[in-house]
């Protein structure tokens, strides 16, 4: 039997990978004020993951990127729920947030606000399921 | 003037999009369907591009860049199934 060779696809996944987690962390920061967030940006980094898992194998993946998939989706509602926590804390209503203008060495003038974290867990929750997904699919056992 | 001109070149995409649907349901193979697809992702990137020209807004880019890549991965995946006949190996075999 030939023995499959996909040394072009190997080259070009490891170049185009890297290009869409960077444009998956653009969308992720740029949902403020652009089109993305959470939602896009958890999808469009899963979508990398995925190309990986189609061009090497489930088991290298899984011991390159040892991250359990369920407990990251578990951590990201974790967080979200936090963050409305957190406005309760502060005799605020639940989920209530809050921004402010800080000054950071490199980029200046920043405005940093709560929601980000929110976003976060939604990033994390929407990577751990579709991934778990994916992974509970493929695995032909 | 440059309203007419991106309007007549949505016209031509159009007709390209129908050309390719027409390849998409008679083609006589897998592959070519396949192809069929990737080639009506690289329309519709065009087709939006041309769009947002014509409406004068940035918002769409970032979905152009989108649809590129998930062509891309499901042309790769598809190719993956008709060449081995899985998606996604369990471990390599070699």
């Amino acid at each position: 039997m030939r023995k499959p060779n996909d040394v072009i696809i190997r080259g070009v996944t490891k170049v185009v990978v890297v290009i869409i987690f960077t444009f998956a962390i653009n969308l992720f920061i740029s949902g403020h004020h652009y089109p993305g967030g959470g939602f896009i940006g958890g999808l469009a980094f899963s979508s990398g993951i995925i190309l990986l898992f189609l061009t090497f194998d489930m088991e290298s993946v899984r011991k390159n990127i040892p991250v359990d998939f369920k407990v990251l989706a578990a951590i990201g509602v974790l967080i979200a729920v936090l963050t409305g926590v957190g406005g309760m804390l502060l005799d605020a209503p639940f989920l209530s947030q809050s921004f402010g203008y800080f000054e950071l060495p490199i980029f200046g003038k920043t405005e940093l606000a709560t929601a980000v974290l929110f976003d976060v867990g939604v990033a994390l929750a929407v990577i751990g399921t579709s991934l778990m997904i994916i992974m509970s699919i493929g695995d032909d056992r | 003037m440059i309203k007419g001109m991106l309007i007549c070149s949505l016209f031509f995409l159009t007709f390209s999009i129908f050309a390719i649907i027409y390849r998409l349901v008679k083609g006589p193979s897998a592959p070519d369907r396949i192809q069929a697809l990737d080639a009506l992702g690289i329309n519709i990137i065009s087709g939006v591009a041309i769009f947002s020209v014509l409406l004068g807004n940035t918002g769409f880019f970032e979905f152009i860049l989108l649809i590129g890549i998930l062509s891309f991965i499901g042309t790769i995946a598809f190719a993956r199934y008709i060449e081995r006949g899985v998606v996604i190996e369990r471990k390599h075999s070699e």
